[in-house]
């Protein structure tokens, strides 16, 4: 079995298997579509409540996962050692970046079948068919980037107590900030234009254009890529073993 | 992938220097490891020794001087190095939801041609462990299993820094045993540790650092053969007395007397003690490792 490939599935497992993991990717996602879906204090911009929320809320799963998830677990191998000996390995550090993504992705893909399938469930539809779903498919890797770098530049670069404090700090902000279930329009002006630029927000509202409008959503697409070019240059300049 | 040669000298340190910002960690650092070759480097805390292995293992670039490790740069040549050398860093840990066996099949697979996990497992007296997570280990099964790893690629180089701390004596013996089996098969270790049992149990070579440089080096007998004595006396009385009716410089260490770089002759000795009014109760004229290695490194234990 290639290293590669034997890392990715350790890394899997070792998320799937960490409760705490599960419920910030799967369990808080899906506690606020159906909780937020049931209740009315929250207006939307869409006609029908569900349409708005699932986006939002895969977009809020990604984040939790490619950012906070990462992030914390890396900082916690950090602090155990675990990276210094893998130094001494020919593992080598492409290999262990390429099975964190591919962890992230496997365990993203978990998470929209989860919640879709909910979503559906409570009467999601979305539009645009197989080519929207696509093009959903391509914001949420590019957007995951950007979210993987942000974490790896906090896991690299914080102490594990610190990095884990911050990252559920992040994550907290941007779950009310970030258009995931409470409309950016309903925010002050300032606050929804800086959002717009955030990956976060941008990831909501590219989603909702895509799977809503089926129309390709440019300003989210180039905040997205903008991400996912500098954070991980950011990261990787800031990383520390040790 | 780059190959490196094929060399007899397995780690080559050359004058070696490392700053941290303004602080000189080591300084001057010459060693050389051969196949088949267990060279010990013993040192108080601070010393530089973890500092030194660090560099052998690629983890630094020397701020002066050169390493090289069987003919490649391990900084530069980091990928390819480390497919020859297993190391057992102080701070190297393993996830904590995995178990020894798992984490010996995972580790097992970056490696061309790996020992068995099963082979290492009953090696290191890891049976009854191998099924329990790695954070409800105990320290010496910890260590056991990172020896383990370090191992499991049949490395032609081991660089451990501390590979028996927290190990229990049934544990030292057993890791002991194991490295001269791996020295037997032609491995060469480069192996740090506070542990003068371990040293005197393995080393070829010993190398003390203190303060970041070498301050002593040489085999086992070398270090412990310089010219000694130890005098034990029937009363207490002043070393100046005594070093005056001897002729050689006298240094009181608690009931015993030291006179360095002098053997004794039991005739000289009668004499300076009749002279002072006391007996002679005992002579000692070699230097344990021990009293070698606290004179070299003075108080800074």
């Amino acid at each position: 079995m290639k290293p590669w490939w034997a890392q990715s599935r350790a890394e899997i497992k070792m998320t799937l298997a960490r409760g705490e993991s599960l419920l910030l990717t799967v369990g808080i996602p899906l506690v606020l579509l159906i909780a937020v879906n049931a209740t009315t204090f929250i207006r939307v911009d869409a006609p029908r409540r569900i349409d708005f929320l699932v986006p939002g809320i895969i977009a809020l799963s990604a984040l939790s996962t490619a950012m906070v998830s990462l992030s914390i677990s890396t900082g916690f191998d950090r602090y155990y050692g675990v990276l210094r000996r893998l130094f001494t390995t020919p593992l080598g550090s492409r290999a262990l970046v390429v099975s964190k993504v591919v962890s992230v992705l496997v365990v993203e893909i978990i998470q929209i079948l989860v919640l879709g399938s909910v979503g559906i469930a409570l009467g999601w539809r979305p539009h645009g068919g197989a080519g929207a779903l696509a093009e959903a498919a391509v914001l949420i890797v590019i957007a995951s980037v950007g979210f993987a770098g942000v974490g790896l530049l906090l896991a690299g670069s914080l102490r594990a107590e610190i990095n884990l404090a911050a990252s559920n700090g992040l994550y907290l902000v941007l779950l009310l900030v970030s258009g995931f279930v409470v409309p950016a329009s309903s925010m002050p002006h300032a606050l929804s234009t800086a959002v717009s630029y955030l990956p976060s927000g941008a990831l909501a509202e590219g989603l909702r254009a895509v799977v809503g409008s089926h129309s390709w959503p440019w300003h989210a697409a180039v905040v997205c890529v903008a991400w996912a070019l500098m954070a991980p240059l950011l990261a990787a300049r800031a990383f520390r073993y040790e | 992938m780059a190959k490196l040669p094929s060399v007899s000298s397995l780690v080559h340190v050359e004058h070696l220097g490392v700053t941290f910002g303004n602080t000189q960690a080591v300084r001057d650092i010459s060693l050389s490891v051969a196949e088949g070759e267990i060279v010990v480097i013993l040192g108080p805390n601070g010393a530089g020794k973890t500092t030194t292995t660090e560099t052998i293992l690629g983890f630094r670039r020397p701020t002066s001087g050169s390493v090289s490790v069987m003919g490649g740069d391990p900084y530069a040549e980091r990928n390819t190095v480390t497919r020859r050398v297993g190391a057992l860093l102080q701070r190297g840990g393993v996830w904590a939801p995995m178990n020894p066996r798992e984490v010996l099949a995972l580790t097992a697979t970056y490696y061309e041609n790996p020992r068995s996990s099963s082979e290492l497992i009953e090696l290191l007296g890891l049976a009854k462990a191998q099924h329990t997570p790695w954070r409800r280990l105990s320290g010496g099964e910890q260590q056991r299993t990172l020896l383990a790893l370090a191992l499991i690629g049949r490395p032609d180089l081991l660089v451990l820094d501390e590979p028996t701390a927290a190990v229990d004596p049934e544990g030292h013996h057993l890791i002991r045993d194991l490295l001269r089996a791996e020295r037997e098969r032609g491995v060469g270790l480069v192996v740090t540790t506070h542990e003068l049992n371990d040293a005197e149990a393995l080393a070829d070579r010993i190398i003390i650092i203190n303060h970041g440089e070498i301050a002593a080096q040489g085999s086992l007998d070398e270090l412990r053969n310089k010219p000694l004595s130890v005098v034990e006396l029937s009363q207490e009385i002043e070393s100046t007395e005594f070093a005056s009716a001897l002729g050689y410089p006298v240094s009181r260490d608690g009931a015993s007397y030291r006179i360095d770089g002098v053997v004794l002759s039991a005739a000289l000795l009668e004499e300076a003690a009749q002279k002072c009014g006391v007996t002679v109760r005992g002579l000692r004229t070699r230097a344990t490792l021990e009293e070698r290695y606290l004179d070299i490194v003075g108080g800074a234990q």
